[in-house]
């Protein structure tokens, strides 16, 4: 679905991304796990065209996207849940779900999925009028992912979703992210500093370290490695 | 105190707020979306009362009966200046948008400059006589002693004009997005949003209301030159702070107060001191509240 071929970042003078190469298959929870500043988060700014590719090649389902302009490869069917969540705080929790559907005109479908949304997410019903800003951190993960949704994506990354949030909501985030990958058929790329939490659900894992990866393999033997097992779930 | 004399300053005040006001639109508009304050703002408004003149004369004198050539001349006016908008923010700003910011504000009076002398060039240094083409309403007459038929149409423009703006901002699927990437520019493209493409359309209905501005005043005050623009888009610029800049119903806010203190202080104190008062207020104004009165505070949640 998403092949990433040889590519360079660099923000500044900084060598972000060094050589990557990734291959992510439809219907897959892949995870991409790595200490701070490996360049996780800078690999999923690269796939959207925010953090521009050097050299190399990112294919969408046979087409090259590494240079093109963000909103258009989301036309594609890619969205990114950002790290920090990004929700605009002035808007209120519908209309930041309202732009989660902006490339969206089948006014049923909104609907519906804003009815699926707020069955899954009770408390956003509730918040519906409210500003986004004034949402607690698990509401606006909650929101993110909702917004998320709201665009149908047929890939999905999400940076961090566990990032500042209380262990119970960060599992029931990991159970819906578990659903949407199994009811809608939505490939998820995962970026996770919570090695374990993230190998668990996913079907193959990389591991990076300084800008390059370093391995890869399934969910459940990197669980076993001794290495990841000793660098990353602090075993 | 004479009561009628008050509500003819209040109305007059109200009548130049108006103005202020859909100038003003224009400024915090750009501001809320690029952070920019854009100076050559007051001469899309002269652009639009110079094309608003040529437009009329020649209907005029082809002999079209008024309310067509007001409609006309408006409509020219109106695409004509958010052709200049539009064009504008592609040259001057758009290649600057990843420069520090010092940079575009100085393409802003690079291009306020250029515009000015352009219109000298091609047009003349001198004042022109603007025809008044709103007329004086017979079934207004018994209130004309308290405002004229002229500002009545100002103000009830005015009002339309906001009514279809905040219409706009609020419902629309392009006022959404435009507030969201006034809020969040990354995360905007993120969701599919043409960033670019919600830039130029803040610029053109900023140019939009600029234009109706200057027809307006134009017709009211009877004479326009090149350099109207520089002193309104400050009066202008003044209201937009003095609300909030950024904020739409901070610079409505801000335009009526900048209005009311000029006409009540022109009226009762002096006339010859009507700038002085407007900045004095706008001093005290933000020493009290430095975000201006609509203004959001600096602080956000991480």
């Amino acid at each position: 679905m998403l092949k990433i071929r040889n590519i360079d970042a660099f923000y500044g003078n900084i060598h972000a991304l060094k050589n990557i190469s990734m291959d992510i298959e439809k219907g897959e929870i892949i995870s991409l796990i790595g200490a701070n500043g490996a360049g996780k988060s800078t690999t999923l700014m690269t796939i959207c065209g925010v953090v521009p590719a050097r050299g190399g090649e990112i294919t969408f389902e046979g087409t090259a996207i590494n240079n093109m302009a963000t909103d258009k490869i989301v036309a594609l069917g890619i969205n990114q849940v950002p790290e920090g969540r990004h929700i605009f705080p002035y808007l209120t929790v519908m209309e930041n779900l309202d732009m989660g559907a902006f490339l969206r005109s089948d006014a049923r479908g909104i609907k519906q999925d804003m009815d699926y949304i707020f069955t899954l997410f009770p408390r956003l019903a509730e918040r519906r009028n409210q500003a986004g800003g004034t949402l607690s951190g698990g509401e606006q993960q909650m929101l993110a992912i909702s917004r998320a949704i709201m665009t149908r994506p047929r890939l999905l990354l999400l940076d961090e979703p566990s990032l500042g949030l209380a262990p119970i909501v960060t599992r029931q985030i990991f159970e819906i992210i578990k659903k949407i990958n199994q009811e809608n058929k939505t490939t998820i790329f995962l970026v996770e500093q919570n090695a374990n939490l993230a190998l668990h659900i996913s079907d193959r894992g990389y591991v990076m370290e300084t800008g390059s990866i370093t391995m890869t393999d399934t969910g459940r033997n990197l669980l076993a490695n001794e290495d990841v097992k000793k660098a990353y779930l602090g075993i | 105190m004479d009561l009628e004399y008050f509500f003819q300053l209040f109305l007059g005040g109200l009548t130049r707020g108006s103005i202020y006001a859909l100038i003003a639109l224009g400024y915090t508009m750009v501001y809320g979306i690029i952070q920019l304050i854009n100076f050559a703002h007051g001469e899309i408004y002269m652009i639009g009362a110079f094309t608003g003149l040529i437009v009329s004369s020649v209907l005029t004198m082809v002999g079209m009966p008024i309310p067509a050539v007001v409609i006309l001349a408006a409509m020219a006016a109106i695409i004509y200046s958010c052709s200049y908008g539009y064009t504008m923010e592609k040259i001057a700003y758009k290649p600057l948008r990843k420069a520090p910011r010092l940079s575009a504000l100085i393409s802003a009076i690079g291009m306020s400059l250029f515009l000015q002398n352009y219109v000298l060039l091609a047009q003349t240094s001198d004042f022109l006589p603007f025809p008044s083409l709103i007329p004086d309403f017979d079934f207004w007459e018994p209130y004309a002693h308290i405002i004229t038929s002229p500002e009545l149409v100002i103000i009830m423009t005015t009002v339309v004009v906001m009514i279809l703006l905040t219409f706009l901002i609020k419902f629309t699927k392009i006022g959404k997005a435009m507030r969201a990437t006034s809020q969040d520019k990354m995360m905007a493209a993120l969701l599919g949003i043409n960033v670019d493409k919600v830039i130029s359309v803040t610029f053109i209905v900023g140019s939009a209301t600029a234009a109706i501005g200057g027809i307006l005043i134009a017709s009211h005050i009877g004479q326009i030159n090149f350099y109207m623009g520089f002193i309104a888009g400050i009066k202008a610029f003044v209201a937009a702070v003095l609300g909030g800049i950024g904020s739409i119903p901070g610079a409505v806010l801000g335009a009526l107060v900048l209005g009311w203190t000029e006409s009540f202080f022109a009226g009762y104190i002096s006339s010859d001191y009507e700038d002085v008062f407007a900045f004095l207020f706008l001093v005290l104004i933000l020493i009290f509240r430095p975000s201006g009165i609509l203004g959001r505070s600096e602080t956000q949640k991480v």
